[in-house]
């Protein structure tokens, strides 16, 4: 198989590291063929989950067939490389949707897995995995073992949320959810602060199928944490009574063609689009649709958004902090940020219901706040420091999808269940074929 | 417009692009290739997404005395084709230069298989009096170079062929296009150094089926190729032999 070496970086565009990269065409030739290496869709965790520098990555995108949709039960079984952008169009027309979905689509079903990813919905239905009715797992020696929550369950929840260190995915069959139309019933609520945002996160009066909660990281004192929560489902046929309700018009993408320079975005710019923004979203008093790319994917209408930050990329943060000490810890990580003077251009908040059985997933009950932080200097990892000692004070954790910079220790305090993870690891692995930049740095699989 | 297309050679990146635009537009596909495996795999995921009929079985370029049943297959299965395309090919290592063994093989796929089975879809074509042949070709048979004479060669003479066959299927009113890919991102591309403007092979097979609601008989895609291979082939001998290419 033809390799290619060169440097590659995930979507934060830090670390850039030189890795050799290998796209199979056939199913049959997605196997382990270098001593180490990590499977890669997309490419769209932030840091250095699908790096392997030095080592190999196998990049799984052409290997995007769908291989049966069943129309009635709702079950998809595809290549693991399809991107959920790929899969919606089929199946929004026949009125099916993704269960849970991330905030792009521009990512693989093999990544969903991998990085148990979550959606607005995960306090109702859970992270990715748990709809997933089974994988095809290609295994360090080439085999291949069908896993399920059923079958080689150890194994199946070893990979679901497992970096993609237990083996590539080569095939998932997932369950859909039925709609009824194309289109979301949305509503938006103002908050004045960041208690007033976790009451109505919090209250069942206001809560819908989908939740979410945008926060104005420029606001401090009374307003700190002020923002929009946006509460949504699908809509039903009585809401959206249009001839084809199941039709969705594809969305005009638009490119940035080049990296801004730093100082676009400032404290002046980024508090100008926050307040524009606040007053734009709590302007809508009632109830409202828009068509699901909209609403799940704004930010997929630009490509290469990720260049807003310049060349020296960002470092998305995101951490869960358990429902009881939730608010302290948000309110202390949100001054902790204002303090240090570095605006967010993007802060959302969440809510997560139950601990899924992924023994590396990063959901546990409680809320979870992501930041999009662009790196100046390496001051920012200072703060980030900072802020994974609130997360371990108030006992959360951090979001390996996003990470480039937890150290070993914090990830062992914040992932109590690795060293379950790492027998399972080292009776399928030995030899860690499977291996990451990110693997490496956290010493997941353990120090020989 | 739905008809039906048989693509021999379906399971290369480039005839993968060339399937799912035609399935865009609503056309039925016969995809045929040595892989039954992959096969399966790019039928099913055709028909998924654009909700058309797919079909498929084994064809080998090289077993020139399967072609006839082979074929007979085909229209057994669908009844009547509007159209063929050729897709298939072997690249070859270098060392095809220095094995016949090997430049054999390169010979046969590229020219003796696609002359055996176009063949046959002339006889077919002709007394309907429409219908389409595409034959994909290279642009490494614009003119040989050391690094891949073989299989340029091949590629040369499938062009040549497909030139008479449009002259001769031109008064039964078939068309014949031959397409002269550049460089495009795929297994056989993958990695090679020297690479530019490299196209990706949904690009190519969009263009492809774009051909043939225009007038052109030679296509170069993308389409700066003609430019290119233009300074390529109007280089005089005496320089060209001292280069490396």
């Amino acid at each position: 198989m033809p390799t290619l070496t060169k440097p590659i970086s995930g979507w934060g565009r830090y670390p850039v590291e030189t890795c050799t990269l290998e796209r199979p065409e056939r199913y049959a030739d997605l196997k382990p063929a270098s001593d180490s290496l990590i499977a890669r869709g997309q490419g769209r965790s932030y840091g250095d989950a699908s790096l392997n520098e030095n080592g190999g990555v196998i990049l799984t995108e052409r290997l995007d067939r769908m291989l049966a949709l069943d129309v009635k039960q709702g079950i998809l079984h595809a290549e693991a490389g399809v991107t959920l952008a790929e899969i919606l169009p089929v199946i929004v027309k026949q009125g099916w949707f993704l269960p849970v979905t991330p905030g792009t689509k521009f990512v693989s079903l093999g990544g969903c897995i991998a990085s148990d990813v979550h959606g607005k919905n995960h306090h109702h239905v859970g992270g990715f995995g748990d709809h997933v009715l089974s994988i095809e797992l290609i295994m360090a020696d080439g085999s291949q073992k069908k896993c399920s929550a059923s079958e080689n369950a150890e194994l199946f929840w070893a990979t679901v949320g497992g970096m993609g260190l237990t083996g590539i995915i080569g095939e998932v069959t997932l369950k859909l959810i039925p709609i009824q139309t194309a289109q979301m019933m949305v509503r938006n609520q103002t908050a004045k602060n960041l208690g007033h945002l976790f009451e109505l996160l919090q209250d069942p009066a206001q809560d819908d199928r989908y939740s979410v909660a945008w926060i104005d990281c420029l606001a401090t004192g009374d307003e700190l944490g002020r923002g929009v929560a946006m509460f949504a489902h699908h809509a039903a046929s009585a809401e959206y009574t249009a001839a084809d309700p199941l039709q969705s018009k594809p969305k005009r993408s638009r490119v940035l063609p080049f990296d801004f320079p730093a100082w676009v975005l400032n404290s002046f710019s980024i508090g100008l689009f926050n307040n524009l923004y606040y007053k734009k979203e709590s302007s809508k008093k009632a109830p409202f649709l828009c068509d699901y790319d909209s609403y799940f994917y704004p930010l997929d209408t630009i490509g290469h958004w990720n260049r807003m930050y310049g060349k020296r990329g960002f470092v998305q943060y995101q951490c869960v902090i358990p429902e009881g000490t939730a608010l302290a810890g948000i309110t202390a990580l949100l001054n902790e940020l204002s303090a240090s003077r570095r605006p967010s251009f993007l802060a959302v908040l969440k809510r997560f219901g139950a601990e899924g059985k992924g023994l590396l997933s990063f959901p546990q009950p409680g809320f979870t706040l992501a930041l999009d932080l662009p790196i100046r200097d390496k001051g920012l990892f200072s703060l980030l420091d900072k802020l994974d000692h609130i997360v371990l004070q108030h006992r959360g954790r951090v979001y390996l999808a996003k990470d480039a910079r937890l150290s070993a220790e914090s990830f062992k305090t914040m992932y109590p269940r690795y060293s379950t993870w790492q027998k399972i690891k080292q009776s399928i692995d030995p030899a860690n074929r499977f291996s990451s930049s990110l693997a490496r740095r956290l010493n997941i699989e353990g120090a020989k | 417009m739905s008809g039906n297309v048989l693509i021999l050679g379906a399971t290369s990146a480039i005839a993968r692009g060339t399937a799912t635009a035609f399935a865009a537009r609503g056309d039925n596909l016969y995809l045929a290739s040595r892989d039954l495996e992959e096969l399966k795999r790019i039928a099913a995921d055709l028909q998924i997404r654009y909700g058309v009929k797919v079909a498929y079985s084994l064809f080998d370029a090289a077993a020139t005395d399967t072609h006839t049943a082979f074929f007979a297959g085909v229209l057994n299965e669908v009844q009547e084709l509007t159209g063929v395309v050729v897709a298939f090919g072997l690249l070859g290592g270098q060392q095809a230069a220095r094995e016949f063994g090997l430049a054999e093989k390169i010979i046969a796929s590229n020219f003796t298989g696609a002359v055996s089975i176009l063949s046959i879809c002339a006889n077919y074509f002709e007394p309907l009096k429409r219908g389409f042949i595409i034959g994909i070709t290279s642009v490494a048979g614009d003119r040989g170079r050391q690094s891949n004479y073989v299989y340029g060669a091949a590629k040369g003479a499938f062009s040549l062929y497909l030139q008479g066959l449009r002259n001769r299927l031109f008064a039964s009113g078939v068309r014949v296009i031959t397409i002269k890919p550049g460089f495009v991102d795929t297994a056989m591309t993958f990695g090679l150094p020297g690479l530019f403007l490299v196209a990706s092979p949904q690009t190519i097979g969009k263009q492809i089926v774009k051909t043939l609601s225009k007038a052109a008989d030679i296509v170069y895609l993308p389409g700066f190729w003609r430019y290119i291979m233009l300074i390529i082939k109007h280089i005089p001998e005496p320089i060209f032999k001292r280069l490396k290419m």
